[in-house]
């Protein structure tokens, strides 16, 4: 039976997957229909007909994957490493019934490499749904606070 | 040490028949020479008529480092002015864009002025009667920029009141607007949305030349568009349809023959375009209704025309992008010599179907955004070009692919699409635009960067 406990458990492993690198293991997290979304306007309604600065599926987020380890990738030469700072999950929705799973969580996120460190501030919000006795994502959005202002690289995953 | 200023034939000697030398991307000084003389001297990019739709919408932009701005006054007619109270300096504007009302207003001292940039108000104004006020420039209001002209809503403008005209300046170059705004069945543009933004660490020209630079795309993008073809071929099964998103990354893998044949189309002051004969751009798959759209706007035979024009990248000299077969504009914003702020803007073709917008803003961020894999491919190169660039070793910078010695400047030419002539049009031109207004000083030694 999925609880809240469940919901908060499945955030912090997905943070600790990506912390450690284990990409596979963190794209299996992710439901077939899945999209990793990071709007780029306030309250950002639409994926499509407004600009984002990802709204990916996961035939994207595999080629994101696959690219960090590439011989030729050479802007992870040195590679990045990121560590996720998350405050306690808010549960939006919690109701096993009907299938429907949301948290909101709080977080700092830093990204470094080399001697380059960026450090970044937002929300992740999880639409998770079950999937055997197991929870997938449907839907993680990211929302930065600063989300209008220019960035340089970003290349890990918030 | 100053080495640059007030030496025109010191900054001519930093542009060779077809080298440069490394101070036009690293020396602080040529920078601010940049700021100085080559940003005013040319006609830049300030925004689209449409982010200005109703009287009191303004907008603001950088010049240079310049803030200027551009208002909707009353009478439909569209202004371009310094962004600084005429009083103490403070910028009048702050945001990117909004809607003032009938005036604006000085934050400070709440001076006032309409939207066409004239003194409307001054509190306590008798303060100043007997003051000699009324001859000073203040009592003009926000100061006006007099050499603006709007072409198909694109606004640009040229700071200094001396300088080429805005149709010698562009010339035929300006055929890739015309294409971009022709692709909406009623030919006009309209910006709906904010840019992306990505902070570049390195000098702006790196990238206005990358635009043109055919010969990278299959080495550097290796890692992006060669993954994207790579996992979908693996991933694809039985799926007979390529997803939108493997359409827009795939074609960057294409061998140095297609873009040796599609050929690049030059033009005097520095213009260029990729993709004459055919692009990257030019099989993606048909939108349902848009031709038909096309030709019931157009007729037959001039949609396809306009439709089958597939411009890769056209550079506007000296620091914008226009893509129209995908209906976007870059704009490489100067911040520093080794910094450089992309603002990528995506326009709707009025009347079109939203599946040509959903295709334009995902190809502005699978390209152009902090999070894109194929930027990440680009600023690399940049930023280790910046390092490199450091050497003494060697301070020339190679432009010689497909030089043909006695190459004519400021002229309009097709030539193979692998050529570096679109760079060297580029450095002509901005040798040119940076000494037209400078004066030697008989002191300054001529040689400066040997």
């Amino acid at each position: 039976m999925i609880s809240e406990n469940t919901i908060t458990d499945f955030i912090y492993r997905e943070a600790e997957l990506l912390d450690t690198m284990q990409w596979q293991a963190w794209l299996e997290l992710f439901h077939p229909e899945a999209r990793y979304w990071m709007p780029l306007e306030w309250q950002q309604q639409d994926p499509v007909l407004q600009p984002s600065l990802m709204y990916e599926d996961l035939l994207l987020m595999k080629v994101r994957v696959e690219r960090l380890t590439g011989e030729r990738t050479f802007s992870q030469k040195p590679k990045s490493r990121c560590h996720h700072l998350l405050q306690a999950p808010r549960i939006v929705a919690c109701d096993p019934a009907a299938g429907v799973f949301k948290a909101r969580t709080s977080y700092i996120y830093t990204e470094t490499r080399g001697d380059t460190l960026e450090r970044f501030s937002g929300w992740a919000s999880h639409d998770l749904v079950q999937v055997g006795d197991d929870l997938k994502i449907m839907l993680k959005r990211i929302d930065l606070v600063n989300f209008d202002a220019p960035f340089g690289n970003i290349q890990l995953f918030m | 040490m100053a080495k640059y200023g007030k030496n025109p034939r010191a900054i001519a000697g930093l542009v060779r028949d077809a080298e440069v030398h490394r101070d036009v991307y690293v020396d602080p000084e040529v920078f601010e020479l940049e700021m100085e003389h080559l940003f005013p001297n040319s006609w830049i990019y300030v925004g689209h008529a449409s982010q200005l739709s109703k009287p009191g919408d303004f907008i603001t932009a950088n010049i240079g480092r310049q803030p200027v701005m551009a208002s909707r006054h009353t009478d439909g007619s569209i202004h371009v002015f310094y962004n600084r109270c005429p009083h103490k300096g403070v910028k009048i504007a702050s945001e990117p864009c909004g809607n003032t009302g009938k005036f604006f207003r000085c934050p400070y001292h709440a001076w006032s002025f309409k939207t066409d940039g004239s003194l409307l108000a001054i509190p306590l104004k008798k303060g100043y009667e007997g003051t000699g006020f009324a001859d000073t420039q203040a009592n003009g209001g926000l100061s006006k920029i007099k050499n603006v002209v709007i072409y198909r809503d694109f606004i640009f403008a040229r700071l200094s009141e001396n300088g080429v005209a805005f149709e010698d300046y562009f010339g035929e170059s300006l055929s890739t607007i015309d294409n971009m705004a022709d692709r909406s069945p009623e030919g006009k543009l309209a910006v709906e949305a904010v840019p992306i933004r990505y902070m570049h660490t390195c000098n702006w020209k790196m990238l206005v030349e990358n635009q043109t630079d055919t010969c990278h795309p299959m080495v550097a993008h290796e890692s992006s568009a060669g993954t994207a073809i790579k996992v979908w071929q693996r991933e694809q099964g039985n799926s007979t349809e390529t997803p939108m998103a493997v359409q827009l990354y795939g074609p960057f893998m294409s061998p140095y023959e297609f873009y040796e044949q599609s050929g690049i189309r030059i033009w005097p002051n520095g213009h260029g375009h990729t993709g004459v004969a055919n692009s990257i751009h030019s099989n993606y798959s048909d939108v349902e209704g848009y031709l038909g759209q096309m030709v019931a706007a157009y007729g037959k035979k001039r949609a396809h025309e306009i439709l089958g024009e597939v411009r890769h990248n056209t550079v506007y000299f000296p620091n914008i992008m226009v893509k129209g077969a995908v209906q976007i504009l870059r704009n490489f914003i100067p911040i520093a010599v080794d910094r450089t702020l992309v603002e990528s803007w995506v326009y709707r073709l009025v009347g079109a179907p939203d599946k040509l917008y959903e295709r334009a803003l995902m190809y502005n961020r699978f390209i152009n955004a902090p999070t894109s894999i194929v930027g990440h491919d680009d600023l690399e190169m940049y930023e280790r070009a910046q390092e490199g660039l450091k050497s003494n070793g060697n301070q020339w910078v190679n432009l010689r692919r497909l030089y043909e010695s006695g190459e004519e400047p400021d002229v309009t030419a097709v030539i193979n699409g692998t050529s570096e002539r679109q760079m060297r049009n580029q450095f002509h031109a901005w040798a040119k635009y940076m000494t037209m207004d400078m004066k030697q000083d008989v002191d300054q030694p001529v040689e400066a960067a040997e």
